[in-house]
């Protein structure tokens, strides 16, 4: 207990550690000079880059939760192993390859990233949602069945909401992930900070490069941040300080 | 007020059958505390169940109340049940009183009356209404937990009440307390309880009948004190254990041992007795253990007040050869 906490803090510590490094580096090649330079192109990139994950992530919580939640009623059981499978191999495949494979269909553009980022967000919220809701002690599901709760009140005010706190991990993994991920989708002409790493690697201009890397960082930083405000918020308050209760 | 009559289950899975209560039939009155004995895996809690609907009957009827739990909607019956489990069950996301609150909030009362019943049902077990209100379950001891479980289930007051294990998780101590509150508040309430328990101690005390189960049959059906005098095969004789006259002096007090001695008072009087003092209201096992912890085999007895009423001795205890509790005065 005690030194999983120590190695939560070294890590976390060597990661801070990193981010500063990668910043200063930023400071010495320039990239903040050139962002400073360039308000309006990187006012721009970003938006794109927010509307990319945006769009896909929302889209990957509105599919991944509700068929999570669905593999798991007792009539769809049977079938969680195809659908959990199915969407290990999306995340098997690698981001370029589901690009690629998209691509064929949609053509080049927004689309096609889109719905390449929301084909890769969707297992960590899929898995998580599956085994939130399948970890619910079956002893608490019992009680509620025994008092007279109909299954529909069971599943919510029973399994959701002590599944919340595994339903919510995984929509911030994939959030997060989503936003590197985004980057890429420069490569297929949809845009974003991406827009700038590309540059910059193929002019090998550092500078150039770290200014699209930076502000995916410090968006990741952000975006995991207010996740982490809205999770208080949704996750009762009789389960925060005990995450291995439910 | 509860029948079973001839009731089977049999788990069927894949290909193997497993008949877990096989061809059961007996009746438990309004107002009493039914104790399902057994070892483990005997049945107990699939016929527990059974009555609220949880597993389907094989074969036969259960009635609550003169009506066919299977005519019933199950959700309905359930609402008019409590059940406590052994690991009380309570939902984590919930604080005490919103646990507490659930069956009244799905049978629809007004949130005054449910406040209300929150604050009667705590006081009830003991536990400060407002100090837990906003509680919850991961702050308690094991012990309130399995009280408030208890809380849970009487909420809506039903008259009838599934408890399987529900101190089984606890230590000797804090169960023999809970066991002790929960027959004061029985007393009062009259509820018609079906209890299941592994423990002989914990059947005789709680009691009122006990139906002893054995791989899915009964074996004996009857009050602690006919389990215990009148085992009716070997299986109940083994169950109950070699001493089991001596739990059977569990099941009498203090005060039915002085009632057939005659002129206690005014013969056993010792105005100087300094050896140990048992109450009237002791079981005859306390006491029994007492007196045998005394060099000259005696103790003082006291009434309800405090006051020396004169002195017992281990010979007295032949009084009882042939007697019946239920013969008696009071049991519980
Ligand atoms: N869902 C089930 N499927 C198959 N067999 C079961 C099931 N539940 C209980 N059993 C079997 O039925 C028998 C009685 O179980 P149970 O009623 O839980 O006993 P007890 O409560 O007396 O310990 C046991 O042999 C147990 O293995
Ligand atoms: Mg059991």
């Amino acid at each position: 207990m005690m030194t999983e906490r120590k190695t939560e803090q070294i890590v976390k510590f060597a990661l801070y550690a990193i981010i500063l490094a990668i910043f200063v580096w930023a400071y010495f090649t320039g990239a903040f000079q050139f962002i400073l330079d360039h308000p309006g192109d990187l006012l721009y990139l970003t938006g794109q880059h927010l509307e990319l994950i945006g769009i896909s992530s929302a889209l990957a919580i509105c599919t991944a939760v509700p068929l999570g939640i669905l593999v798991t009623r007792p009539k769809f059981k049977k079938f969680d192993w195809i659908v959990l499978n199915f969407a290990n191999i999306g995340q098997t495949v690698p981001s370029l390859a589901i690009l690629a494979l998209v691509m064929s269909y949609f053509g080049l553009g927004f689309q096609t990233a889109v719905f390449a980022l929301w084909f890769n967000s969707l297992l960590p919220i899929l898995r998580n949602t599956v085994a939130g809701i399948d970890n619910v002690n079956p002893l608490i599901i019992e009680a509620g069945k025994g008092m007279g709760m109909t299954s529909k009140q069971i599943f919510f005010k029973v399994e959701l909401p002590n599944a919340m706190y595994a339903i919510m991990a995984g929509i911030r993994t994939s959030v997060v992930i989503n936003v590197g991920t985004a980057a890429l989708a420069f490569l297929i002409g949809a845009g974003g900070l991406g827009d700038l790493i590309f540059t910059g690697i193929s002019l090998f201009d550092t500078g150039i490069m770290l200014s699209g890397a930076v502000p995916v960082i410090i968006l990741a930083i952000v975006i995991d941040k207010i996740l982490s405000l809205i999770e208080k918020a949704l996750i009762p308050r009789g389960l925060r300080r005990t995450p291995e209760y439910s | 007020m509860i029948e079973f009559e001839n009731v089977t289950k049999v788990y069927e899975s894949g290909n193997k059958k497993v008949t877990a209560v096989n061809d059961v039939s007996f009746h438990v009155e309004e107002g009493k505390i039914c104790v399902f004995l057994g070892p483990s895996g005997c049945g107990k809690t699939t016929l527990l169940r059974m009555v609220n609907r949880l597993i389907p009957i094989t074969k036969g009827t259960i009635k609550v109340n003169g009506k066919d739990v299977n005519n019933t909607d199950a959700i309905e019956l359930r609402r008019s049940i409590g059940y406590v489990i052994q690991h009380n069950g309570l939902f984590p996301n919930m604080t005490i009183e919103e646990n507490i609150s659930v069956v009244p909030k799905l049978l629809g009362w007004e949130e005054t009356k449910i406040k209300k019943r929150y604050d009667e049902l705590m006081e009830m077990m003991g536990l400060d209404p407002e100090q837990f209100q906003k509680r919850y379950p991961y702050e308690l001891s094991g012990g309130q937990q399995q009280r408030i479980g208890i809380a849970r289930a009487l909420a809506a007051d039903p008259p009838v009440m599934l408890m399987d294990e529900p101190f089984g998780a606890l230590d000797p101590v804090i169960r023999e307390h809970l066991q002790n509150e929960f027959l004061k508040i029985q007393k009062e309430m009259k509820k018609t309880i079906l209890f299941v328990s592994h423990d002989i101690d914990e059947a005789i005390k709680l009691g009122d009948q006990v139906a002893i189960f054995n791989a899915g049959k009964l074996m004996q059906f009857d009050t602690p004190d006919r389990i215990l005098s009148h085992p009716k095969n070997d299986f109940v004789r083994d169950f109950v254990g070699e001493d089991r006259s001596l739990k059977r002096l569990s099941l009498l007090k203090v005060k039915d041992l002085v009632e057939l001695i005659d002129g206690f008072v005014e013969g056993r009087n010792k105005s100087d007795w300094s050896g140990q003092v048992i109450s009237v209201n002791d079981n005859l096992r306390t006491a029994l253990s007492v007196m045998l912890s005394e060099p000259n085999g005696e103790a003082g007895v006291a009434d309800e007040e405090n006051n020396l009423l004169g002195v017992l001795h281990v010979s007295d205890f032949s009084l009882l050869n042939g007697v019946h509790p239920e013969d008696l005065t009071i049991v519980k």
